[in-house]
Protein backbone atom coordinates (compact mmCIF):
# COMPACT_ATOMS: atom_id res chain seq x y z
CA UNK A 1 0.00 0.00 0.00
CA UNK A 2 1.58 3.63 -1.03
CA UNK A 3 1.20 6.42 0.83
CA UNK A 4 3.22 8.91 -1.27
CA UNK A 5 1.44 9.75 -5.15
CA UNK A 6 3.65 10.89 -7.75
CA UNK A 7 2.84 13.86 -10.39
CA UNK A 8 2.59 11.11 -12.95
CA UNK A 9 0.00 9.22 -10.93
CA UNK A 10 -3.27 10.05 -11.16
CA UNK A 11 -5.22 11.43 -8.13
CA UNK A 12 -8.42 9.38 -8.77
CA UNK A 13 -8.20 6.86 -11.67
CA UNK A 14 -11.51 4.56 -12.80
CA UNK A 15 -10.49 1.79 -14.99
CA UNK A 16 -12.84 -0.15 -16.65
CA UNK A 17 -15.79 0.30 -14.05
CA UNK A 18 -19.38 -1.12 -14.14
CA UNK A 19 -22.09 -1.01 -11.90
CA UNK A 20 -24.93 -3.28 -12.26
CA UNK A 21 -27.49 -3.11 -9.48
CA UNK A 22 -30.38 -5.91 -8.74
CA UNK A 23 -30.37 -9.24 -9.90
CA UNK A 24 -30.73 -10.95 -13.16
CA UNK A 25 -33.27 -10.85 -14.96
CA UNK A 26 -34.00 -7.25 -13.80
CA UNK A 27 -30.75 -5.71 -13.34
CA UNK A 28 -29.87 -2.26 -14.16
CA UNK A 29 -26.45 -1.03 -15.60
CA UNK A 30 -25.59 2.46 -14.44
CA UNK A 31 -21.98 2.62 -15.18
CA UNK A 32 -20.54 0.57 -18.28
CA UNK A 33 -16.83 0.26 -18.88
CA UNK A 34 -16.09 3.85 -17.63
CA UNK A 35 -12.81 4.76 -17.65
CA UNK A 36 -11.18 8.22 -16.34
CA UNK A 37 -8.05 9.81 -14.56
CA UNK A 38 -8.21 13.14 -13.12
CA UNK A 39 -4.95 14.36 -12.34
CA UNK A 40 -4.21 16.30 -9.18
CA UNK A 41 -5.42 19.47 -8.14
CA UNK A 42 -7.81 19.19 -11.25
CA UNK A 43 -10.82 20.25 -11.37
CA UNK A 44 -13.35 17.80 -13.29
CA UNK A 45 -17.36 18.95 -13.49
CA UNK A 46 -18.64 15.91 -14.67
CA UNK A 47 -22.07 16.60 -16.63
CA UNK A 48 -25.07 14.38 -17.51
CA UNK A 49 -28.96 14.40 -17.34
CA UNK A 50 -30.66 13.04 -14.21
CA UNK A 51 -30.27 8.89 -14.14
CA UNK A 52 -27.25 9.19 -16.17
CA UNK A 53 -25.06 7.23 -13.42
CA UNK A 54 -22.99 10.62 -11.99
CA UNK A 55 -23.97 9.78 -8.57
CA UNK A 56 -23.58 6.47 -8.89
CA UNK A 57 -19.49 7.21 -10.11
CA UNK A 58 -19.55 9.94 -6.93
CA UNK A 59 -20.69 7.16 -4.46
CA UNK A 60 -17.76 4.66 -5.63
CA UNK A 61 -15.07 7.23 -5.88
CA UNK A 62 -16.46 8.30 -1.89
CA UNK A 63 -15.96 4.28 -1.17
CA UNK A 64 -19.94 4.33 -0.39
CA UNK A 65 -20.40 2.02 -3.31
CA UNK A 66 -18.29 -1.04 -4.54
CA UNK A 67 -18.29 -1.55 -8.34
CA UNK A 68 -19.33 -4.21 -9.49
CA UNK A 69 -16.32 -4.53 -11.69
CA UNK A 70 -12.92 -2.48 -13.07
CA UNK A 71 -11.02 -0.57 -10.58
CA UNK A 72 -11.51 2.80 -8.24
CA UNK A 73 -8.14 3.65 -7.19
CA UNK A 74 -7.83 7.18 -5.37
CA UNK A 75 -4.51 8.65 -4.20
CA UNK A 76 -3.63 5.37 -5.09
CA UNK A 77 -5.82 3.25 -2.96
CA UNK A 78 -9.58 1.22 -3.37
CA UNK A 79 -11.58 3.86 -1.36
CA UNK A 80 -14.08 0.98 -0.87
CA UNK A 81 -12.16 -1.58 0.52
CA UNK A 82 -9.11 0.52 2.27
CA UNK A 83 -12.50 3.06 3.50
CA UNK A 84 -10.68 3.56 7.21
CA UNK A 85 -7.53 4.82 4.87
CA UNK A 86 -8.92 7.71 3.52
CA UNK A 87 -9.96 9.45 7.27
CA UNK A 88 -9.13 12.79 6.89
CA UNK A 89 -8.26 12.41 2.95
CA UNK A 90 -11.45 13.09 1.28
CA UNK A 91 -14.24 15.37 2.16
CA UNK A 92 -17.52 15.74 0.13
CA UNK A 93 -19.93 18.43 -0.12
CA UNK A 94 -23.65 16.61 -0.80
CA UNK A 95 -26.65 18.24 -2.40
CA UNK A 96 -28.23 19.06 0.37
CA UNK A 97 -26.73 20.34 3.43
CA UNK A 98 -26.41 17.25 5.62
CA UNK A 99 -25.97 19.30 8.56
CA UNK A 100 -26.41 17.01 12.32
CA UNK A 101 -29.45 19.10 13.62
CA UNK A 102 -28.30 18.24 17.21
CA UNK A 103 -24.79 20.42 16.38
CA UNK A 104 -24.23 24.09 16.16
CA UNK A 105 -22.98 25.36 12.91
CA UNK A 106 -18.81 25.61 14.91
CA UNK A 107 -20.09 22.42 16.20
CA UNK A 108 -20.54 20.36 12.61
CA UNK A 109 -17.75 22.45 10.62
CA UNK A 110 -15.45 20.26 13.58
CA UNK A 111 -17.34 17.13 12.68
CA UNK A 112 -14.19 15.86 10.63
CA UNK A 113 -11.53 16.77 12.88
CA UNK A 114 -13.06 15.12 15.44
CA UNK A 115 -13.14 11.69 13.74
CA UNK A 116 -8.99 13.07 13.51
CA UNK A 117 -8.75 12.96 16.66
CA UNK A 118 -7.76 16.88 16.45
CA UNK A 119 -7.40 18.56 19.97
CA UNK A 120 -10.50 20.50 21.40
CA UNK A 121 -8.91 23.89 20.84
CA UNK A 122 -7.29 23.46 17.88
CA UNK A 123 -10.10 21.89 16.03
CA UNK A 124 -12.73 24.91 17.37
CA UNK A 125 -9.83 27.25 16.06
CA UNK A 126 -9.83 25.67 12.16
CA UNK A 127 -13.35 25.73 12.26
CA UNK A 128 -13.93 29.15 13.39
CA UNK A 129 -11.55 30.08 10.83
CA UNK A 130 -13.11 28.35 8.19
CA UNK A 131 -16.69 29.60 9.21
CA UNK A 132 -15.33 33.11 8.82
CA UNK A 133 -13.63 32.46 5.58
CA UNK A 134 -17.11 31.57 4.44
CA UNK A 135 -18.60 34.74 5.93
CA UNK A 136 -20.94 32.86 9.08
CA UNK A 137 -18.52 35.23 11.90
CA UNK A 138 -21.19 35.58 14.29
CA UNK A 139 -23.16 32.41 13.68
CA UNK A 140 -20.90 29.81 15.10
CA UNK A 141 -23.33 28.98 18.09
CA UNK A 142 -26.60 28.65 15.59
CA UNK A 143 -28.18 25.55 15.06
CA UNK A 144 -29.20 24.47 11.29
CA UNK A 145 -32.78 25.30 11.74
CA UNK A 146 -32.08 29.15 12.45
CA UNK A 147 -29.94 29.06 9.65
CA UNK A 148 -31.07 29.89 5.61
CA UNK A 149 -30.50 27.72 2.96
CA UNK A 150 -27.60 29.27 2.00
CA UNK A 151 -26.01 29.34 5.51
CA UNK A 152 -26.49 26.26 5.70
CA UNK A 153 -24.84 25.23 2.89
CA UNK A 154 -21.94 27.25 3.65
CA UNK A 155 -20.94 25.69 7.05
CA UNK A 156 -20.93 22.23 4.87
CA UNK A 157 -18.83 23.62 2.30
CA UNK A 158 -16.61 24.72 5.45
CA UNK A 159 -17.03 21.30 7.01
CA UNK A 160 -15.35 20.06 3.77
CA UNK A 161 -12.80 22.25 3.58
CA UNK A 162 -12.11 22.19 7.95
CA UNK A 163 -10.70 18.65 7.43
CA UNK A 164 -7.69 19.83 4.87
CA UNK A 165 -8.62 16.62 2.68
CA UNK A 166 -6.86 16.34 -0.72
CA UNK A 167 -9.53 15.63 -2.32
CA UNK A 168 -13.05 17.06 -2.75
CA UNK A 169 -16.25 15.48 -4.06
CA UNK A 170 -19.34 17.70 -4.21
CA UNK A 171 -22.58 16.58 -5.64
CA UNK A 172 -24.72 19.10 -7.07
CA UNK A 173 -24.01 21.15 -3.90
CA UNK A 174 -25.64 24.15 -5.30
CA UNK A 175 -28.75 22.92 -6.78
CA UNK A 176 -30.85 23.75 -4.00
CA UNK A 177 -30.29 27.57 -4.04
CA UNK A 178 -31.32 30.48 -5.43
CA UNK A 179 -29.30 31.62 -8.75
CA UNK A 180 -27.95 34.32 -6.97
CA UNK A 181 -26.92 32.91 -3.55
CA UNK A 182 -25.44 29.96 -6.03
CA UNK A 183 -23.38 32.14 -8.30
CA UNK A 184 -21.63 33.89 -4.88
CA UNK A 185 -20.87 30.47 -3.26
CA UNK A 186 -19.88 28.50 -6.91
CA UNK A 187 -17.04 31.47 -6.95
CA UNK A 188 -16.15 31.30 -3.61
CA UNK A 189 -15.62 27.80 -3.76
CA UNK A 190 -13.71 27.32 -6.62
CA UNK A 191 -11.41 30.68 -5.01
CA UNK A 192 -10.97 28.12 -2.53
CA UNK A 193 -10.57 25.28 -4.07
CA UNK A 194 -7.61 26.24 -6.08
CA UNK A 195 -6.16 28.66 -3.40
CA UNK A 196 -6.01 25.07 -1.60
CA UNK A 197 -4.70 23.47 -4.39
CA UNK A 198 -7.22 20.39 -3.62
CA UNK A 199 -8.69 18.24 -6.53
CA UNK A 200 -12.17 18.48 -7.23
CA UNK A 201 -14.84 16.17 -8.54
CA UNK A 202 -17.77 18.45 -9.10
CA UNK A 203 -21.51 16.79 -10.29
CA UNK A 204 -23.65 18.96 -12.05
CA UNK A 205 -26.09 19.01 -14.52
CA UNK A 206 -25.84 22.86 -15.45
CA UNK A 207 -23.32 23.82 -18.86
CA UNK A 208 -22.82 26.45 -17.04
CA UNK A 209 -22.05 25.90 -13.44
CA UNK A 210 -19.58 23.22 -15.13
CA UNK A 211 -17.82 25.94 -17.67
CA UNK A 212 -17.89 28.03 -14.46
CA UNK A 213 -16.48 25.52 -12.06
CA UNK A 214 -14.57 23.30 -13.96
CA UNK A 215 -11.29 23.13 -15.64
CA UNK A 216 -12.33 19.87 -17.57
CA UNK A 217 -15.73 18.40 -18.03
CA UNK A 218 -16.60 15.33 -18.69
CA UNK A 219 -19.88 14.53 -19.94
CA UNK A 220 -21.43 11.60 -19.57
CA UNK A 221 -24.47 9.57 -21.40
CA UNK A 222 -26.81 6.27 -19.96
CA UNK A 223 -25.41 4.19 -19.01
CA UNK A 224 -22.45 6.43 -17.74
CA UNK A 225 -20.00 6.52 -20.18
CA UNK A 226 -18.03 9.42 -21.84
CA UNK A 227 -19.45 11.00 -24.75
CA UNK A 228 -16.97 14.38 -24.53
CA UNK A 229 -14.15 15.40 -22.51
CA UNK A 230 -12.97 18.72 -23.13
CA UNK A 231 -10.20 20.75 -20.61
CA UNK A 232 -9.46 24.45 -21.05
CA UNK A 233 -8.23 27.02 -18.71
CA UNK A 234 -8.30 30.69 -17.20
CA UNK A 235 -7.29 31.77 -20.99
CA UNK A 236 -10.08 29.92 -22.39
CA UNK A 237 -11.63 32.82 -24.57
CA UNK A 238 -14.94 33.99 -24.71
CA UNK A 239 -15.33 32.17 -27.91
CA UNK A 240 -14.03 29.12 -27.28
CA UNK A 241 -16.07 29.03 -24.12
CA UNK A 242 -18.94 29.38 -25.85
CA UNK A 243 -18.24 26.43 -28.57
CA UNK A 244 -17.71 24.18 -25.85
CA UNK A 245 -20.89 25.41 -24.57
CA UNK A 246 -22.57 24.60 -27.41
CA UNK A 247 -20.86 21.19 -28.07
CA UNK A 248 -21.65 19.83 -24.88
CA UNK A 249 -25.82 20.88 -25.75
CA UNK A 250 -25.03 18.92 -28.68
CA UNK A 251 -23.69 15.93 -27.35
CA UNK A 252 -26.81 15.94 -24.17
CA UNK A 253 -29.66 16.56 -26.68
CA UNK A 254 -28.34 13.14 -28.79
CA UNK B 1 -43.64 40.99 14.74
CA UNK B 2 -43.48 44.61 15.18
CA UNK B 3 -40.99 45.93 18.28
CA UNK B 4 -43.98 46.56 20.08
CA UNK B 5 -45.57 43.48 19.65
CA UNK B 6 -41.98 41.53 20.53
CA UNK B 7 -42.19 43.61 23.98
CA UNK B 8 -45.72 42.67 24.57
CA UNK B 9 -45.06 39.30 24.62
CA UNK B 10 -41.35 39.31 26.40
CA UNK B 11 -42.31 41.26 29.45
CA UNK B 12 -42.02 40.25 32.60
CA UNK B 13 -45.08 40.86 33.63
CA UNK B 14 -46.53 38.50 30.59
CA UNK B 15 -44.16 36.32 31.27
CA UNK B 16 -44.87 35.72 35.16
CA UNK B 17 -48.99 35.75 33.74
CA UNK B 18 -48.21 33.16 30.93
CA UNK B 19 -46.12 30.98 33.77
CA UNK B 20 -48.73 30.99 35.62
CA UNK B 21 -51.19 30.48 33.62
CA UNK B 22 -49.26 27.07 32.23
CA UNK B 23 -49.34 26.18 36.13
CA UNK B 24 -53.13 26.64 36.69
CA UNK B 25 -53.79 24.67 33.97
CA UNK B 26 -51.34 22.19 34.67
CA UNK B 27 -53.00 21.90 38.67
CA UNK B 28 -56.84 22.20 37.67
CA UNK B 29 -57.30 18.56 36.67
CA UNK B 30 -55.45 17.35 40.34
CA UNK B 31 -57.71 20.44 41.96
CA UNK B 32 -60.83 19.02 40.79
CA UNK B 33 -60.07 15.27 41.46
CA UNK B 34 -59.42 16.54 45.16
CA UNK B 35 -62.50 18.31 45.45
CA UNK B 36 -64.77 15.73 44.26
CA UNK B 37 -63.06 12.70 46.72
CA UNK B 38 -63.11 15.30 49.75
CA UNK B 39 -67.24 16.03 48.80
CA UNK B 40 -67.77 12.01 48.20
CA UNK B 41 -65.75 11.40 51.69
CA UNK B 42 -68.68 13.92 53.62
CA UNK B 43 -71.31 11.39 52.02
CA UNK B 44 -69.75 8.03 52.44
CA UNK B 45 -68.49 5.42 54.90
CA UNK B 46 -64.84 6.17 55.68
CA UNK B 47 -63.54 2.90 54.21
CA UNK B 48 -65.21 3.53 51.05
CA UNK B 49 -64.12 7.59 50.57
CA UNK B 50 -61.72 8.52 53.53
CA UNK B 51 -60.98 12.24 53.96
CA UNK B 52 -57.80 13.33 51.99
CA UNK B 53 -56.57 14.61 55.25
CA UNK B 54 -56.33 11.01 56.25
CA UNK B 55 -54.59 10.32 53.40
CA UNK B 56 -52.05 12.85 53.98
CA UNK B 57 -51.30 12.16 57.36
CA UNK B 58 -50.85 8.75 56.45
CA UNK B 59 -48.22 9.71 53.35
CA UNK B 60 -46.29 11.45 55.82
CA UNK B 61 -46.20 8.62 58.40
CA UNK B 62 -44.86 6.90 55.37
CA UNK B 63 -42.13 8.98 54.50
CA UNK B 64 -41.16 9.92 58.29
CA UNK B 65 -40.96 5.78 59.14
CA UNK B 66 -37.85 4.35 58.47
CA UNK B 67 -39.27 1.04 57.77
CA UNK B 68 -42.33 2.58 55.43
CA UNK B 69 -39.95 4.55 53.51
CA UNK B 70 -37.95 1.77 52.85
CA UNK B 71 -40.40 -0.19 51.07
CA UNK B 72 -40.90 2.57 49.10
CA UNK B 73 -37.64 3.18 48.07
CA UNK B 74 -37.21 -0.76 47.82
CA UNK B 75 -40.24 -0.86 45.02
CA UNK B 76 -38.10 2.25 43.38
CA UNK B 77 -35.08 0.24 43.00
CA UNK B 78 -36.88 -2.80 41.64
CA UNK B 79 -38.66 -0.36 38.85
CA UNK B 80 -35.59 1.39 37.94
CA UNK B 81 -33.68 -2.09 38.08
CA UNK B 82 -36.20 -4.16 35.67
CA UNK B 83 -36.58 -0.84 33.27
CA UNK B 84 -32.28 -0.44 33.03
CA UNK B 85 -32.40 -4.56 32.60
CA UNK B 86 -35.09 -4.18 30.00
CA UNK B 87 -33.33 -1.43 27.97
CA UNK B 88 -30.01 -2.70 28.07
CA UNK B 89 -31.32 -6.39 26.64
CA UNK B 90 -34.04 -4.47 24.20
CA UNK B 91 -31.19 -1.80 22.89
CA UNK B 92 -28.89 -4.70 22.29
CA UNK B 93 -31.64 -7.19 20.56
CA UNK B 94 -32.31 -3.84 18.35
CA UNK B 95 -28.54 -3.14 17.38
CA UNK B 96 -28.88 -7.01 16.28
CA UNK B 97 -32.12 -6.90 14.91
CA UNK B 98 -30.96 -3.78 12.40
CA UNK B 99 -28.12 -5.37 11.42
CA UNK B 100 -29.03 -8.85 10.32
CA UNK B 101 -32.33 -9.63 8.75
CA UNK B 102 -32.09 -13.40 9.87
CA UNK B 103 -31.71 -12.06 13.82
CA UNK B 104 -35.19 -9.74 12.88
CA UNK B 105 -36.98 -12.31 11.27
CA UNK B 106 -36.27 -14.73 13.83
CA UNK B 107 -36.71 -12.32 16.91
CA UNK B 108 -39.83 -10.00 15.88
CA UNK B 109 -42.05 -13.02 16.56
CA UNK B 110 -40.86 -14.12 19.76
CA UNK B 111 -40.68 -10.44 20.86
CA UNK B 112 -44.73 -10.01 19.73
CA UNK B 113 -45.56 -13.52 21.22
CA UNK B 114 -44.17 -12.14 24.63
CA UNK B 115 -46.07 -8.95 23.83
CA UNK B 116 -49.59 -10.75 23.90
CA UNK B 117 -48.26 -12.32 27.57
CA UNK B 118 -50.44 -10.90 30.56
CA UNK B 119 -47.87 -9.22 33.47
CA UNK B 120 -50.14 -11.79 36.21
CA UNK B 121 -48.71 -14.79 33.77
CA UNK B 122 -45.30 -14.35 33.98
CA UNK B 123 -45.62 -13.49 37.65
CA UNK B 124 -47.26 -16.69 37.85
CA UNK B 125 -44.26 -18.06 35.66
CA UNK B 126 -41.76 -16.63 37.77
CA UNK B 127 -43.13 -17.92 40.76
CA UNK B 128 -42.86 -21.68 40.06
CA UNK B 129 -39.50 -21.31 38.20
CA UNK B 130 -37.02 -19.00 40.42
CA UNK B 131 -36.81 -19.20 44.42
CA UNK B 132 -35.47 -15.41 45.12
CA UNK B 133 -37.94 -12.71 45.54
CA UNK B 134 -35.85 -10.03 44.27
CA UNK B 135 -34.78 -12.54 40.98
CA UNK B 136 -38.33 -13.29 40.74
CA UNK B 137 -39.64 -9.44 40.22
CA UNK B 138 -36.53 -8.56 38.29
CA UNK B 139 -37.37 -10.95 35.85
CA UNK B 140 -41.03 -9.97 35.37
CA UNK B 141 -39.83 -6.73 35.04
CA UNK B 142 -37.89 -7.17 32.71
CA UNK B 143 -40.21 -9.33 30.38
CA UNK B 144 -43.10 -7.21 30.77
CA UNK B 145 -40.93 -4.56 29.81
CA UNK B 146 -38.63 -5.88 27.18
CA UNK B 147 -40.81 -6.03 23.94
CA UNK B 148 -41.66 -2.53 23.99
CA UNK B 149 -38.23 -1.26 24.55
CA UNK B 150 -36.81 -3.44 21.86
CA UNK B 151 -39.27 -2.27 19.50
CA UNK B 152 -38.83 1.34 20.19
CA UNK B 153 -35.20 1.27 19.88
CA UNK B 154 -35.93 -0.66 16.57
CA UNK B 155 -37.53 1.76 15.27
CA UNK B 156 -35.29 4.48 16.29
CA UNK B 157 -32.30 2.90 14.82
CA UNK B 158 -34.87 2.56 11.24
CA UNK B 159 -35.30 5.99 11.52
CA UNK B 160 -32.32 7.47 11.04
CA UNK B 161 -31.56 9.63 8.55
CA UNK B 162 -29.13 7.93 5.63
CA UNK B 163 -28.25 11.28 4.23
CA UNK B 164 -27.19 11.95 7.77
CA UNK B 165 -25.75 8.65 8.24
CA UNK B 166 -23.65 8.68 4.79
CA UNK B 167 -22.76 11.98 5.44
CA UNK B 168 -20.72 10.82 8.59
CA UNK B 169 -19.80 7.88 7.20
CA UNK B 170 -17.81 9.76 4.68
CA UNK B 171 -15.56 10.87 7.62
CA UNK B 172 -15.06 7.42 8.07
CA UNK B 173 -15.97 7.10 11.77
CA UNK B 174 -14.49 4.52 14.11
CA UNK B 175 -17.48 2.28 15.33
CA UNK B 176 -17.24 4.56 19.13
CA UNK B 177 -17.63 7.84 17.19
CA UNK B 178 -20.18 6.88 14.98
CA UNK B 179 -22.31 5.89 18.24
CA UNK B 180 -21.30 9.31 19.69
CA UNK B 181 -21.75 12.05 17.47
CA UNK B 182 -24.58 9.96 15.15
CA UNK B 183 -26.30 7.42 16.48
CA UNK B 184 -26.88 8.30 19.95
CA UNK B 185 -27.97 12.17 19.45
CA UNK B 186 -30.52 10.61 16.78
CA UNK B 187 -32.17 7.93 18.78
CA UNK B 188 -32.43 9.79 22.14
CA UNK B 189 -35.44 11.19 22.02
CA UNK B 190 -37.21 8.22 21.10
CA UNK B 191 -35.32 6.58 24.02
CA UNK B 192 -36.48 9.06 26.18
CA UNK B 193 -40.09 8.66 24.61
CA UNK B 194 -39.79 4.88 25.25
CA UNK B 195 -38.43 5.39 28.68
CA UNK B 196 -41.34 7.85 29.63
CA UNK B 197 -44.10 5.16 28.27
CA UNK B 198 -42.20 2.11 30.00
CA UNK B 199 -42.07 3.87 33.15
CA UNK B 200 -45.84 3.81 33.55
CA UNK B 201 -46.31 0.66 32.75
CA UNK B 202 -43.66 -0.61 34.68
CA UNK B 203 -44.91 0.95 38.11
CA UNK B 204 -48.30 -1.05 37.48
CA UNK B 205 -46.64 -3.99 36.74
CA UNK B 206 -44.33 -4.23 40.13
CA UNK B 207 -47.13 -3.61 42.57
CA UNK B 208 -48.68 -7.01 40.71
CA UNK B 209 -45.28 -8.77 41.14
CA UNK B 210 -44.64 -7.55 44.55
CA UNK B 211 -48.85 -8.54 45.46
CA UNK B 212 -47.62 -12.16 44.78
CA UNK B 213 -44.65 -12.68 45.29
CA UNK B 214 -43.11 -10.35 48.21
CA UNK B 215 -42.87 -9.82 51.22
CA UNK B 216 -41.74 -6.04 51.30
CA UNK B 217 -42.67 -2.82 49.00
CA UNK B 218 -45.37 -0.85 47.68
CA UNK B 219 -47.14 -4.19 46.45
CA UNK B 220 -47.17 -6.04 49.65
CA UNK B 221 -48.37 -2.97 51.73
CA UNK B 222 -51.09 -2.63 49.07
CA UNK B 223 -52.20 -6.28 49.81
CA UNK B 224 -52.00 -5.37 53.70
CA UNK B 225 -54.24 -2.44 53.58
CA UNK B 226 -56.62 -4.76 51.46
CA UNK B 227 -56.63 -7.56 54.24
CA UNK B 228 -57.52 -4.58 56.76
CA UNK B 229 -59.89 -2.58 54.64
CA UNK B 230 -57.91 0.58 54.92
CA UNK B 231 -58.72 2.47 51.86
CA UNK B 232 -56.38 5.59 53.32
CA UNK B 233 -53.43 3.11 53.55
CA UNK B 234 -54.43 2.34 50.50
CA UNK B 235 -54.51 5.60 48.89
CA UNK B 236 -51.04 6.68 50.74
CA UNK B 237 -49.43 3.94 49.62
CA UNK B 238 -51.17 4.05 45.93
CA UNK B 239 -49.61 7.82 46.00
CA UNK B 240 -46.48 7.13 46.42
CA UNK B 241 -45.56 5.46 43.78
CA UNK B 242 -47.57 8.21 41.51
CA UNK B 243 -45.21 10.58 43.20
CA UNK B 244 -42.29 8.51 41.63
CA UNK B 245 -43.62 8.41 38.20
CA UNK B 246 -44.67 12.33 38.26
CA UNK B 247 -41.16 13.44 39.46
CA UNK B 248 -39.59 10.63 36.88
CA UNK B 249 -41.49 12.13 34.31
CA UNK B 250 -40.19 15.60 35.54
CA UNK B 251 -36.90 14.71 35.17
CA UNK B 252 -37.23 13.06 31.75
CA UNK B 253 -38.84 16.22 30.31
CA UNK B 254 -36.23 18.57 31.57
CA UNK B 255 -33.64 16.08 29.89
CA UNK B 256 -35.68 16.30 27.12
CA UNK B 257 -35.88 20.55 27.28
CA UNK B 258 -32.10 20.50 27.86
CA UNK B 259 -30.78 18.05 24.85
CA UNK B 260 -33.46 19.02 22.17
CA UNK B 261 -33.25 22.90 22.59
CA UNK B 262 -32.03 22.34 18.11
CA UNK B 263 -35.30 21.63 17.62
CA UNK B 264 -37.06 24.48 16.06
CA UNK B 265 -40.57 25.72 17.66
CA UNK B 266 -43.24 26.99 15.00
CA UNK B 267 -45.19 29.65 16.17
CA UNK B 268 -47.93 27.88 15.26
CA UNK B 269 -49.50 25.10 17.79
CA UNK B 270 -50.32 21.55 15.91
Amino acid sequence: MRDIVTQAEPAIHLGHVSKVFGKAGTAYRAVDGLDLDVRPGQMLALLGKTGCGKSTIFNMIAGLTEPSSGTVRVSGRDPFRDFDSFRGKMAIVFQSDRLLPWRTAIQNVELGLEMLEVPATERRAAAQTWLTKLGLGGHENDYPHALSGGMRQRVSIARAFATNANTLLCDEPFSALDESTAGKLRAEFVRLVKENGKTAVFITHSISEALEIGDRIVVLKRPAKIAYDVSFDADTGREERELIRSRIGEVLAV
Amino acid sequence: MSDAARQIVTSPDNKLFAAAKRLGTSVLPFVAVILVWQFASLFFPRFLFPSLIDVFWRCIEIFSSGAMFGDVVATILRILAGLAGAFIVGGALALLMVRSRAVDNFLSPILTLFQGIPALSWVVFAIIWFHGVEFRIFFIMVMTTLPAFTFQVLGALRAMSKDLMEMVFSFRPTRTKLFRVMIAPAILPDILTAWKVNLGNASRVVVVAELVGATGGVGYQLLQQQQLFDMAGALAWTLQLVFFVLIVQGALTLIENVAFRYRAVSERAI
